[in-house]
């Protein structure tokens, strides 16, 4: 056993322990850890958005813009830059609702661009994937296809919001609601198994890290 | 004098010949379809053993060559040139230059030098033109539907046990005299289920207002929070209760995900809400969040279109809006002919789905036991083209 004398691993050893202190109930220790936790993340969240975000995408392309005389680089990063700084019109009771131009750009904007992606990746991605394109009844695989196919199809139906889920319509979405119970059964183990492997790390860095009782 | 000049000619070819072929062996085209990002180069490969190429390009208005790849297989003579690291700008000319590269990886010698080539920005993609007739046919089936919604028509939609136990959860919370803890996910704004979760926060937070309970929304993304921020306010003022609403209902914890989570978990276990609302977009904290929520005793709805996380909440929560469950709750909260109008459309578009799905197999199937037309395959395959 060879206990650690790195001010670090014993700050970080108390902090996982004082979190880990919420199992039994809500303390005074917790609190710390948490208030520490949030309050570092937001400060380093700010330390990184101001170098990353201001400066990056604002200062320096003004900069440039302004020393190499790009008039039309200076308004392409100027628009951008006064309808960001409209957010904080929040903070006066009088001119609170200019906050609602950049929402407005923001919702539009967002929704707009996620259009092609989603029809992309949700719809023909997948679509692609489940089509039964060649059926051999020796071969395995095109029976696990089929399942596939006869999975997706089920599984839309449960979907279907027009319809009352009553008569073949419901007896169909039925089926579909089992195949995604099946598969949210399956990704359950899964990611428990990676939760597991997390635990196990904090637990290796206590005991080895910290403590060395193991090797 | 004759001679003099055949042998000029003979020179003149010569060196020509020595150019034309080092560039001749170079073709340099634009790669279709794209931002004017990309440029493909394809070179002729030596009659001398070489293991693999390095590919140099000189930008214009700069006087030397800079490595924008590197090939080890002696075969492979095409390149994509596509690097953020070294971007092409449309409209400005450049030239490639290929060397051969023996078994260590040494320069051999010079393959050839392109021609001056410069990219050119696509006007449309035609690689999207499926999803082109898949948006316009959304949106002449969302008119289609509006336009029926407003008239009153076709206003079913089917029961959905989470989203009717709502009511119940903020009653519950009115009575027991507690707040009501609504987590709009933790993604951003470009994620359809954050739209989602603003969505159904409207009438939540209205019913909150008229049941004259309070709701805590903590955020968790800044423009996130602003707009939560005003969907909240805009619900106390619909339900005649601005002088209600608490700004500080509504705030900003923190972007980095588990201080997010310690911060909500202690909201949870000293606040002690009545009823926990989860929904939108959530990865790894879902279980820390339900099971918490689970421990205080709280009624828990929720929603999100994470697969991975789903089987967490359906484990810890009492109702659970699976996928586009979530995306439903707004047109069944609210009855508003215009959210009401997209479902519609929504379930048409599954059901065009449905369609594709059994009728490209039916086809690809019959083609495959009876025609063997290889041409079908490639009609069916590019209905559903993905390429980018």
């Amino acid at each position: 056993m060879s206990i650690s004398t790195n001010l670090w691993v014993w700050l970080a050893a108390f902090l996982t322990l004082t979190i880990y202190s919420f199992l039994y109930k809500d303390n005074i220790m917790y609190k710390f850890a948490e208030h520490l936790f949030v309050g570092a993340s937001v400060g380093w969240s700010i330390a990184i958005i101001w170098h990353l975000t201001v400066f990056q995408y604002i200062i320096d392309p003004i900069k440039e813009a302004v020393l190499n005389k790009d008039v039309l680089g200076f308004i392409l990063v100027l628009v951008p830059t006064i309808i960001g700084l409209m957010y904080f019109s929040r903070f006066s009771r009088s001119k609170g609702w200019i906050a609602r131009w950049p929402i407005a750009v923001t919702m539009g904007y967002y929704t707009g661009i996620s259009i092609t992606p989603s029809i992309e990746t949700n719809i023909f991605k997948q679509v692609e994937g489940t089509i039964l394109t060649s059926f051999n009844p020796g071969s395995l695989g095109s029976w696990w296809a089929l399942l596939l196919l006869v999975g997706v199809v089920t599984t839309l139906f449960y979907f279907f919001f027009s319809v009352k889920h009553a008569g073949f319509v419901g007896r169909t979405a039925k089926v579909g609601i089992w195949f995604v119970m099946i598969a949210f059964g399956a990704s359950f183990g899964y990611t428990v198994m990676a939760r597991v492997s997390l635990l196990i790390g904090r637990i290796q860095f206590l005991l080895h890290d910290w403590l060395g009782i193991i090797k | 004098m004759v001679k003099i000049i055949l042998i000029l000619i003979s020179l003149a070819v010569f060196i020509s010949s020595i150019f034309a072929d080092q560039s001749d062996i170079i073709e340099v085209r634009d790669v279709p379809n794209d931002d004017g990002s990309a440029l493909l180069i394809n070179w002729e490969k030596p009659d001398y053993d070489v293991y693999g190429y390095q590919i140099y390009r000189l930008d214009q208005g700069t006087n030397e060559y800079i490595q924008v790849g590197e090939i080890t297989n002696a075969d492979q003579t095409e390149f994509i040139d596509y690097d953020p690291r070294y971007p092409l700008i449309p409209g400005v000319q450049v030239q490639y230059k290929i060397i051969s590269l023996d078994h260590l990886g040494n320069e051999l010698e010079v393959v050839g030098t392109s021609e001056l080539f410069s990219t050119q920005a696509s006007l449309f993609n035609f690689y999207k033109v499926n999803s082109f007739i898949a948006t316009a046919f959304i949106f002449v089936a969302l008119i289609l539907f509006l336009n029926l919604a407003r008239k009153g028509k076709g206003l079913f939609i089917r029961k959905i046990a989470g989203l009717d136990a709502l009511d119940e959860a903020v009653g519950r919370a009115t009575e027991m005299g507690k707040p009501v803890l609504y987590v709009p996910g933790l993604s951003t704004m470009d994620d359809v289920a954050t739209i989602a979760a603003i969505n159904i926060l409207g009438p939540v937070a209205k019913k909150v207002a008229e049941y004259e309970t309070k709701i805590i929304v903590p955020n968790t993304n800044p423009i996130v929070y602003t707009i939560t921020h005003e969907v909240v306010k805009e619900s106390y003022l619909e339900a005649g209760r601005p002088d209600a609403f608490d700004t500080d209902q509504v705030y900003f914890i923190t972007d980095v995900q588990f201080a997010f989570v310690a911060a909500v978990n202690g909201v949870m276990m000293r606040e002690k809400p009545a009823t926990n609302l989860f929904l939108g977009m959530f990865w790894a904290e879902s279980l820390l969040l339900a099971e918490t929520g689970n421990i205080t005793g709280a009624i828990q709805i929720a929603g999100t279109d994470a697969v991975t996380q789903l089987p967490f909440f359906i484990t810890a929560c009492d109702y659970t809006l699976i996928g586009e469950e979530l995306y439903a709750a707004s047109a069944y909260l609210s009855r508003d002919p215009i959210l009401v109008g997209t479902l519609k459309a929504q379930d048409l578009e599954k059901a065009v789905i449905l369609f594709l799905l059994l009728g490209i197999s039916l086809f690809s199937l019959i083609n495959f036991y009876f025609i063997h037309s290889s041409a079908i395959n490639r009609i069916l395959a590019s209905i559903l083209m993905v390429n980018s």
